[in-house]
């Protein structure tokens, strides 16, 4: 039963490379694989979530070593569920990709968007540094690949500049984890967290500098201003289903912080204190203003989603950068809803292009199935800028109370609240231009409406929605689950001791032991 | 030998930042590849420079080299060629279709409001 956790990792490795040996000129058969390997992901991923949601720990030794010698994959509450999180966003966006042809427009889609979701799993469930860097590289070779799908010279111009941002990122990971290794000796999760809270406070500078250095790489990851200068013009320039399915991949980031730092360097520890309140909050509240003044700024709506993107990973962080329970149950909650709405604006902006010549902010005749997708936009948009009904009130709700106590609360409680009113604006200015203002141009008659999206497209932007949606009636439940999740993250000692207690095939059995 | 290794390491890692910070493709390859050596040879040193030592747990045998880093750096210098071999064919691609290598984005090519995108690579 244990083997189940390293499913999520082993069949998208393994449809993958089918895919491409066995199907390689039939997009039908392509198709038929990666949906049925993203439908049995979901199924592995909710009984992984299930099993952890009563706040069990389940670890699994690569090839029996046991920790910290060997590799270690852990299923806690938060993985299983950013898990899950990705399987069923893969989902829509891999019906989406279908719905509009996107994944016939170059080769090899569907085999990159199962290594990309291997990555991202494996980062997700990995208990050691050097195997989340290894994992960074999986997802980030194959968004490489997906991030230029379908071609062209602006695309494969925005992909240079993606390409050569993250392999900077990665360089800095690396010295990140060498001079952590050179502090403690070990790279594995538990292990380092026992290590560091040993370092004795005189000798904490090598320490501190790998904890600045890691921070920096996931705030890459996480497009936190001012690292987030990859994300406008890479997003924007990638096909929809591929930016829609990046939306996940800035979340890594969030995960890996909220991760190392509860884990390996806790609140109370004295030699990483003020990382979080002096440096990581002002951080992250310039870049949920800079996202929103981008959304009311920008003269195109792919940007203008981008930017959005920017402003919700800004919400997120300053979740996090609270650093209490109360702030990263409120951070889990949004990381969710930012996800989904973040994906289903990026489709959204292709239903938009299907039917214009480009994405200019500017009017244009009607496009087919005009009511609809703004209908759809609408929905959307609120959820994102945090209006009521839709999660992203309740989640911005969340985030203002858990910073209630927190130094910086007026600063927190006004770019929050502002920041909401500005991005309707912006929302509504695109709303209104794209969708209304296109009915006071003539409609060319020989080009008439253009083409309708496919009926597909809409059940996969459709069934995002309604995911979004659920998320907001079943808020209580979620927010509830966050709560433990968050509980589990701030008491890692059975975290700890299960990665480090568990024996392997070449463990001495201890005494008391039979 | 510590100060020579160090030193070697300072020196890859300026000259990597700085033809990073140029704005064509090819010196900006150049540069990413001097900082993946730079990292590697750091990689390398944390786990302390020995000359000699065993790395495998022996009798009689007291002093050990870190068998360890020298497994992370073969992962992270694979993994770092392959990069740039990627950066590489698609640096090409953009260069032979734009007839352009600027990394950046050039003002005016793009509407002002791209100005914040062209900064991450300048």
């Amino acid at each position: 039963m244990t083997h189940w956790i390293v499913a999520p990792i082993i069949l998208p490795a393994l449809v993958a490379p089918f895919i491409v040996l066995a199907a390689r000129y039939h997009i039908g058969i392509q198709r038929v694989l990666s949906v049925a390997g993203v439908v049995a992901l979901i199924a592995v991923a909710a009984s992984l979530a299930w099993q952890a949601a009563d706040g069990k720990t389940t670890l699994y030794q690569m090839g029996d070593w046991a920790a910290p010698f060997g590799i270690v994959l852990v299923a806690d509450r938060l993985s299983t569920m950013m898990v899950l999180l990705t399987s069923v966003l893969a989902l829509f966006v891999l019906l989406y990709a279908i719905g509009s042809g996107w994944d016939d427009r170059g080769r090899h889609f569907h085999a990159l968007f199962q290594f990309q979701l291997m990555g991202i799993m494996g980062a997700f469930l990995t208990g050691d540094l050097f195997n989340l860097f290894v994992f960074f590289e999986v997802l980030l070779i194959a968004s490489y690949g997906l991030m230029i799908h379908a071609g062209g010279n602006a695309r494969l111009k925005a992909g240079v500049q993606y390409v050569l941002f993250n392999l900077i990122g990665s360089t800095l990971f690396l010295f990140a984890l060498g001079s952590l290794y050179a502090e403690t000796g070990t790279l594995n999760m538990a292990d380092l967290a026992q290590r560091v809270a040993l370092i004795g406070p005189e000798e904490t500078v090598g320490i501190r500098v790998a904890a600045v250095l890691l921070l920096l790489v996931f705030a890459i990851k996480a497009a936190l201003v001012p690292l987030h200068f990859w994300l406008p013009s890479s997003y924007s320039e990638a096909p929809a289903p591929v930016a829609a399915l990046f939306a996940i991949m800035t979340k890594v980031g969030a995960y890996a912080i909220i991760r190392v730092y509860t884990m390996v360097f806790p609140p109370e520890l004295e030699s990483t204190a003020g990382l979080f309140d002096v440096w990581l909050l002002p951080a992250a509240l310039v870049s949920l203003a800079l996202g929103i003044m981008g959304v009311l700024a920008v003269k195109k709506l792919d940007r203008l989603v981008a930017f959005s993107v920017i402003g919700s990973m800004g919400m997120v962080m300053i979740s996090i950068s609270l650093f209490t329970p109360e702030g990263i149950a409120a951070a889990l909650y949004y990381i969710v809803h930012s996800t989904l709405a973040g994906a289903t604006l990026f489709l959204i902006s292709d239903l938009v292009r299907t039917g214009r010549a480009n994405l200019d902010l500017t009017p244009q005749p009607v496009i087919a199935g005009n009511a609809l997708t703004a209908g759809l936009y609408f929905a959307a948009a609120i959820a994102m800028a945090g209006l009521p009904p839709f999660s992203g009130f309740l989640g911005k709700l969340l985030v203002l109370d858990a910073a209630y106590d927190s130094a910086l609360m007026i600063w927190i409680w006004a770019i929050v609240l502002s920041s909401g009113l500005i991005s309707i604006f912006g929302f509504a200015r695109a709303g209104s231009i794209l969708f209304w203002k296109a009915h006071s141009v003539e409609t060319d008659e020989d080009r008439g409406l253009g083409v309708r999206p496919a009926a597909l497209s809409y059940v996969a932007v459709g069934g995002l929605i309604t995911l979004l949606a659920a998320h907001t009636i079943f808020a209580g439940q979620v927010h509830g689950y966050t709560t433990k999740m968050a509980a589990q993250l701030f008491s890692p000692e059975p975290y700890i001791s299960q990665v480090l207690e568990t024996p392997g095939k070449l463990s001495k059995p201890k005494e008391g032991d039979h | 030998m510590e100060l020579l290794v160090a030193s070697a390491i300072g020196v890859l890692t300026a000259g990597g930042i700085y033809l990073t910070l140029r704005l064509r493709t090819f010196p900006v390859i150049l540069g990413i590849s001097l900082l993946t050596y730079a990292v590697n040879v750091f990689l390398f040193t944390s786990g302390r420079l020995t000359v000699g030592a065993a790395p495998i747990l022996q009798d009689g045998i007291d002093a050990y080299a870190d068998p360890l880093p020298q497994a992370l750096v073969l992962t992270a210098i694979v993994i770092s060629f392959g990069m740039t071999a990627v950066v590489v064919m698609i640096g090409l691609g953009a260069f032979l279709g734009s007839d352009d290598d600027h990394v950046d984005d050039l003002p005016g090519e793009q509407s002002q409001t791209d100005e914040s995108a062209s900064e991450g690579t300048s």
